[in-house]
């Protein structure tokens, strides 16, 4: 077997055995822990397709994630409320139900994506990395200023949504529902790579020129990317939302763009799982470090440095060694 | 008389104040390998570009088989049967051999809209790919990653990616750029091979490799096309041997 392959199955493995133990210990805050980095990771999947493959360096995927929370806020909110919303002259219900505003979400999400793709994937290199920034926060004003929906303050979710079959408020049953989640967006991900989609995709992002001369636009294949990768950021945004009851602009704010890209160097750009590593790191040092330091981003940004200077493939890399070709 | 495969009219190409292509006419008949000549900075790769769809001249038409491709892109020219390799090799470096190959094959089935479905392990994305690295010698290293082969196997599979495309005309630059001379004995002797299949538009520096291949050859002078015609009256014309042979030959 690869490296690669064992290292992933232990990432994954270890995702799910840590909630497991934490709730055989009685530590629920553990559960809880797992469940952030679990939705982190999907984020930071939906981010890699981009950014990874496509090599598109996106600072404004906080616009996703944010729009996803807020799909899920604003349809709670109004189920929670019993008042219905109008949307383009008709009379909308909101919805408890996770099923709806995932999809909800993911439309939403591969909508705003389509927009701000279209605009900014002419441009390349810094252009794009100011043009995606400069997009994501005029969605963060917007959500600042738009009152009916807390403004600044957000909105609050009295009780978790609720998914058929599932005991949603159980701490490990959310756990696990995201984790599935998880698992079956990394295994569609796994598909997506080796399609031929995914090959111009990725031969894109090392010679643009080459994937045209083959007689495949550039364009269309990095938007179509682009989409997906939005879905894919605005589903765990809604998932995210709905573990903490709460969505407020600091979804949509870059520094939650810059912490999604911290989570797929960390973890290994290109990698598959790449930003599961990435996001379990990222939370563990949160926990780790934050108890000990209130700077402990500085030792973030230093680890970061390194991983950028002395191990290129991040801890994936590190751990698997150079990506080989997969079939 | 059939069309040619590539039909060049009045192109015109200028950088500030440079003329890279000066009312540049030519064309590619079916069945030949016309040459295209010229020393450093002619404006030979730009011409190239042109053709390929990658610069958009100031003038000018381009044919592809009839059919005016003057507005269209690179990759919609590509799909029209235009196999472009590069002075400087464009590959997919991370990937391996066989799946540069396997783009190929795939962009000219206009697969790279298949979602699903793993593309090495498509019969009919990689047989046709495999077939085409035989023909360059490059089957034993179908899984080697590009960055690991040598210039000269670089050189081999830019041409094999050309064919998988299979395609109505080839336009080369400097296909034996690089290369010793054994490189570019068995290069020559693969493009012989190759004419059969399809017309060859070859710029190349190399002149035993020109006047070996050649059916026509044109030489580029700053931009401007000095001269047309069969090997021997080229080789014979003052005007280029002025320009550009020298008095060696
Ligand atoms: N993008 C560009 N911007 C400005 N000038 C350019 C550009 N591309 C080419 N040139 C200029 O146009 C002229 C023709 O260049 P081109 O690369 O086409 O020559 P060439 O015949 O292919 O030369 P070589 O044999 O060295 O490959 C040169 O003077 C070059 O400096
Ligand atoms: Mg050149």
């Amino acid at each position: 077997m690869r490296r690669e392959t064992i290292v992933n199955a232990a990432l994954a493995l270890g995702l799910l055995a840590f909630p497991l133990w934490a709730h055989w210990a009685g530590e629920p805050f553990y559960i809880t822990l797992a469940t952030r980095a679990a939705i982190l990771a999907l984020a930071g999947v939906g981010l890699n397709l981009a950014l990874g493959t496509g090599g598109l360096v996106s600072l404004g995927h906080a616009a996703f994630f944010g729009l996803g929370g807020y799909a899920m806020g604003v349809l709670a909110w109004h189920a929670q409320m019993y008042t219905p919303m109008q949307v383009f002259g008709m009379t909308v219900p909101g919805t408890k139900s996770m099923p709806v505003i995932w999809l909800v979400a993911m439309s939403g999400g591969a909508l705003l994506a389509a927009l701000i793709g279209a605009l900014s994937l002419r441009s390349s290199g810094v252009y794009f990395i100011m043009l995606t920034l400069a997009f994501g926060q005029m969605v963060y004003y917007f959500a600042i200023s738009w009152p009916a929906y807390g403004g600044e303050d957000g909105l609050s979710i009295y009780l978790r949504n609720g998914f058929p079959g599932l005991n949603t408020l159980d701490p490990l049953q959310f756990f696990a529902l995201t984790y599935a989640v998880l698992m079956a967006v990394i295994w569609g991900m796994a598909r997506l790579r080796a399609s031929p989609f995914g090959l111009a995709l990725a031969a894109a992002r090392q010679s643009p020129a080459r994937v045209q001369a083959v007689g495949i636009g550039v364009f269309p294949l990095r938007l179509a990317a682009f989409v997906l990768s939005g879905a894919v950021t605005a589903l765990a945004g809604a998932l995210f939302a709905d573990l903490n009851r709460f969505v407020s602009p600091s979804m949509l704010s870059w520094h939650t763009s810059g912490e999604l890209i911290v989570i797929v160097v960390l973890g290994g750009v290109a990698r598959l799982y790449g930003p599961v590593a990435g996001a379990v790191l990222l939370v563990t040092l949160e926990h780790v470090l934050g108890g000990v330091s209130d700077y402990w981003q500085i030792f973030l940004g230093l680890g970061l440095l390194a991983v950028v200077l002395f191990a290129r493939g991040g801890l994936i890399g590190a751990l698997a060694g150079r990506a080989v070709a997969h079939d | 008389m059939t069309e040619p495969a590539l039909e060049v009219r009045g192109l015109r190409k200028s950088f500030g104040a440079i003329v890279a292509s000066d009312d540049v006419s030519l064309d590619l008949r079916g069945g030949e390998v016309h040459a295209l000549i010229g020393p450093n900075g002619a404006g030979k790769s730009t011409l190239i570009a042109q053709i390929a769809g990658a610069l958009r001249p100031d003038a000018g038409s381009v044919r592809l088989a009839g059919r005016d491709v003057t507005g269209l892109g690179t990759a919609a020219r590509a799909r029209l049967g235009l196999a472009r390799t590069f002075q400087v090799s464009a590959l997919a470096m991370e990937l391996t051999v066989l799946q540069n190959v396997v783009l190929g094959v795939a962009g000219r089935a206009g697969g790279a809209w298949r979602f699903r479905g793993a593309a090495l392990r498509d019969p009919a994305l990689v047989r046709p790919a495999r077939e085409a690295l035989a023909r360059v010698g490059l089957t034993g290293e179908a899984t080697s990653v590009v960055a690991d082969l040598s210039h000269g196997q670089r050189r081999r599979l830019e041409l094999a990616v050309a064919l998988a495309l299979k395609p109505r005309c080839f336009v080369m630059d400097e296909p034996l750029a690089g290369l010793g001379a054994d490189g570019s004995a068995e290069m020559t002797a693969l493009l012989a091979g190759l004419k059969a299949q399809a017309p060859i538009l070859l710029v190349e520096h190399d002149m035993d490799a020109v006047f070996a291949l050649a059916d026509r050859i044109s030489v580029l002078v700053y931009g401007r096309i000095i001269s047309t015609g069969p090997p021997d009256a080229i080789r014979a014309d003052a005007a280029v041997r002025e320009a550009y042979l020298g008095d060696a030959s």
